[in-house]
């Protein structure tokens, strides 16, 4: 899979958003401080918001092209997202959640099917459930499953972790680790987070002031003596 | 209650019912266009919709009557091509009551939209809703308590119009008289005690309206 974004550009008040590179990796961190423009970048691909210029492509599909007019709208895109806070919908049961996107009609990989990925994240017992009575990091699972069971090429994943405390975080990432092996799906995955980039990312591109501030493999990027270069709080 | 107190109650009840269903889909329409969207004009939108609010009722009776009479812009067109009578029939009364509630159901519905957290809709846009099925399945059931107190207090505000309908439809019993204007019809004859029964049903249909309303909205989530 390769995510090319030629001479994308997006003013955000204070900043613009300015980019033109190409993502290769299976699981590409985004990394860098708050508001250096993650989440945006996110919403871009993910066709939530317009660029005031440059194109999108995924593979050989163009999603964004602002000088040809092209725009593919976010339900055909096939690019999962999960947000933060996950964004389950409170009205709905986890079931219910998890297959809102699993209806429409898109092509999808044999084996994945509800009962596979409720057991790779082990939510199976929390089908029936009602969605607010889920803890957070039970919330961040189901938002996983419902983004997978609606079959992305593409899985946009924006900071799932930093809502939750650490002995959460450190529980919680070997399942991202298994949805990346498991389901092969690749993924864009948005953090402040060096220890999350080490564990589950291979490629690394951080970003500073809505441009590529830096880009490589993670273990190049996080050495030790490197990583006080890269310490972002948010 | 007399015969007539109940014919009043009745007709009452059903043309406040019907300028409430009117004014729905137009209400929620323009509610969801004002919150979700951004457009040229829609300050002036705002503005307007919020006048009968604020200018006297028999104000904007007297523009409906205008723009509604027989010799009205409007009322003339109504009544060449579908055959309606609008000014001193039922129909006035529902107009009257229609325009004099609907801000209420625009501002309240909006606000109901308003408190949808948008990334909800983003979401289900990523799992392969397109924007009809994003509005039935997450906005419209996550705005529904808002949407149903709004239309209970446009029901509410229906059943008391007073100012608007008398310019609009004017006093005629059996026809338009509805409980506020059979009220100050009866003080005028010096009938108080007729008019303290319908005083009564009016306090007791505005209150389980509005009480059941607010219960609406303020209920837990299931």
């Amino acid at each position: 899979m390769t995510l090319t974004l030629s001479q994308l550009r997006l003013p955000l008040g204070t900043l613009t958003l300015e980019l033109d590179t190409a993502l290769t990796g299976r699981v590409t961190a985004i990394f860098g401080p708050s508001g250096s423009g993650k989440t945006s970048l996110l919403e871009l691909i993910a066709g939530l918001r317009r660029p005031a210029a440059g194109a999108i492509r995924l593979a050989n599909i163009t999603l964004t092209d602002v000088d040809a007019g092209t725009f593919v709208r976010p339900e055909h895109r096939a690019i999962g997202y999960v947000p933060q806070d996950g964004a389950l919908f409170p009205h709905l049961s986890v079931r219910q959640n998890l297959l809102y996107g699993f209806a429409s009609a898109r092509p999808r990989p044999t084996g994945l099917t509800l009962e596979h990925v409720t057991s790779v994240l082990e939510i199976t017992p929390l089908l029936a459930r009602a969605t607010p009575s889920l803890s957070g990091g039970e919330q961040q699972r189901v938002a996983l499953g419902r983004a997978l069971l609606a079959a992305p090429r593409l899985l946009l994943l924006d900071e799932p972790l930093a809502g939750l405390d650490t002995p959460l975080r450190e529980r919680l990432l070997p399942y991202l680790a298994r949805v990346r092996d498991e389901f092969a799906v690749p993924m864009l995955y948005v953090t402040h987070s060096p220890d999350e980039v080490m564990a589950l990312c291979d490629s690394v591109l951080v970003l500073a002031n809505g441009r590529v501030a830096a880009r490589g493999r993670p273990a190049e990027l996080f050495q030790p003596s490197a990583r006080p270069r890269y310490e972002f709080r948010g | 209650m007399s015969a007539e107190a109940w014919q009043i109650t009745w007709f009452t009840v059903g043309v406040a019912a019907l300028s409430t269903l009117a004014i729905l889909p137009f209400g929620v329409a323009l509610a969801w266009l004002l919150a979700r969207r951004a457009w040229p004009g829609k300050s002036l939108v705002e503005t307007l919709v919020a006048l009968p609010l604020v200018i006297p009722p028999v104000a904007t009776g007297l523009i409906l009557l205008k723009l509604l009479g027989r010799r009205g812009p409007l009322g003339a067109w109504l009544e060449s091509t579908f055959g309606w009578e609008i000014v001193f029939t039922w129909r006035g009364v529902v107009v009257a009551t229609a325009v004099m509630s609907f801000p209420l159901l625009v501002r309240t519905a909006r606000v109901a939209f308003e408190n949808v957290n948008p990334r909800l809709e983003h979401v289900a846009r990523t799992l392969g809703a397109g924007p009809w099925r994003v509005f039935t399945t997450i906005t419209l059931p996550l705005a529904a308590r808002g949407l149903v107190a709004g239309s209970l207090l446009a029901f509410a505000r229906a059943l008391g119009e007073f100012g608007a309908t008398m310019m609009v439809a004017g006093f005629i019993p059996g026809q338009t008289a509805t409980l506020a204007l059979s009220i100050y019809h009866l003080v005028q004859l010096g009938h108080d005690s007729e008019a303290l029964v319908l005083l009564g049903v009016s306090v007791a249909l505005a209150f389980a309206a509005i009480w059941l309303g607010e219960w609406i909205l303020r209920r837990r989530p299931a």
